[in-house]
């Protein structure tokens, strides 16, 4: 599997976020995209999974399914962590697990690899930012697909928790995925290809 | 399917829960209705006359109370983002949280109908007629309440604007709703022209609804 991009730019708001992007990320390669803040990252992964309409340039995916599009075969982790805080732990992994097509998942294990076994029954309301994101992070394990896009994802994260992300990660691209991280820290991990955002500008 | 029945069952779970939109609908309708024998006096016959429309009104405005934060809330944490760009169709989507937010909001309010028919002296036919035409014409309320819900989803008082939308697009059911509700009580016309409008009335909503919707959705997405 291989996901490209070719001259891709990006409007928003009447204004050109990021032109002439370039980029070929295999199976079992990281694309760490870094720059500024405002640089577009985040509207790159946007525009990645389709939320955002590329302004111009294209988007192959290469080596799949050809009826899904990238968004389907893709897990999308943004800024925000997509949880009901009046639902509990488990209803929440549960509800995107279901969702996301995966039917019937053992959420133990899956919460145990996050370290959120013991809140189970706990409403997010009470998480913390960091255990929010583990929780968010439990969504990609929970549920397989080839392509993840991470925004930020050690965001709030702390030492271990950063830790057990860089093992996942590890472990997706050994399987065979491939990840595109927008990020400003380091991920500890060796195969990355790096994008550099908004140098020109 | 599994996405659909996830998506339900968790807008019910949502609803159903402390701060939930379900019993708020409800029992805004309950105090509406209440304050209206007070307003008027205690005139039995124009409350009896008028008692339908009273009702219908109450649901009318109880049914907008929890749209707002239909599709705003899934906006705000994120979670609108994953369905956007799910496998599933977004209109399916939408029609399934139509009808979770009926189930909960619409539902409530059958329910309660016939109790607080008592306040306005409706009889028992009356309050009979009431109920059937609540069944047909909520779906209706809350499926046309879609489309403002999905127009004002980024906005930051979006629930003015959800009224300004919705209100107007829902005088149809409004008068077809009570007009039957009277026709069962009273006469002259027949019970049947004015339900049949209402339930054709929800049919049509619930198909234009959720595509008026979607397409709102996706186009503010850009």
């Amino acid at each position: 599997m291989r996901l490209s991009a070719i001259d891709l730019a990006c409007r928003r708001g009447g204004r050109d976020v990021f032109a002439g992007i370039s980029f070929s990320v295999a199976s079992g390669e990281l694309l760490a995209v870094t720059g500024r803040n405002g640089a577009g990252k985040s509207s790159l992964l946007r525009t990645l999974v389709g939320l955002v309409g590329a302004a111009g340039g294209s988007l192959k995916l290469e080596g799949s399914d050809p009826e899904l599009t990238i968004a389907e075969q893709a897990h999308y982790l943004g800024h925000l962590d997509a949880l009901k805080p009046a639902l509990t732990v488990g209803e929440n992994l549960q509800f995107w697990a279901g969702f996301l097509g995966a039917g019937a998942v053992a959420l133990g294990p899956v919460l145990k690899a996050v370290g959120l076994s013991t809140l189970v029954d706990l409403p997010a309301a009470y998480l913390s930012a960091g255990q929010r994101r583990r929780l968010a992070i439990a969504r990609l394990l929970a549920v397989k697909r080839p392509i993840w896009l991470l925004d930020e994802p050690t965001s709030s994260l702390d030492v271990a928790a950063l830790g057990r992300l860089t093992e996942f990660m590890r472990e997706h691209l050994a399987g065979g995925g491939l990840i595109v991280a927008a990020t400003h820290g380091a991920l500890g991990l060796e195969q990355t290809q790096e994008l550099r955002l908004g140098d020109a500008a | 399917m599994t996405a659909l029945r996830a998506i339900l069952i968790r807008d019910m779970r949502i609803a159903l829960r402390v701060g939930g939109g379900a019993l708020m609908g409800v029992l805004f309708f309950l105090v509406v209705v209440t304050m209206v024998p007070f307003a008027l006096g205690p005139d039995l016959v124009l409350l009896k006359r008028i008692g339908p429309a009273i009702l219908w009104l109450a649901a009318l405005l109880a049914s907008l109370l929890a749209l707002d934060r239909l599709f705003a809330a899934d906006h705000e944490d994120g979670s609108l983002d994953l369905i956007l760009t799910g496998r599933m169709p977004l209109e399916l989507v939408i029609l399934v949280k139509g009808l979770a937010q009926w189930l909960t909001t619409g539902l409530p309010l059958i329910v309660a109908a016939p109790l607080i028919g008592l306040l306005l002296n409706l009889d028992a036919p009356a309050e009979g007629a009431l109920v059937l035409t609540f069944l047909a014409g909520t779906p209706a309320l809350t499926f046309i309440g879609l489309i403002g819900a999905a127009i004002a989803v980024a906005l930051r008082r979006g629930g003015l604007l959800l009224a300004v939308i919705v209100l107007p697009l829902t005088v149809p059911v409004l008068i077809f709703g009570v007009a039957a509700a009277n026709a069962a009580v009273a006469g002259p016309v027949p019970f049947g022209t004015p339900f049949s409008v209402l339930c054709a009335l929800s049919l049509a909503s619930l198909v234009v609804g959720p595509f008026a919707a979607a397409a709102a959705l996706r186009q503010e997405m850009e």
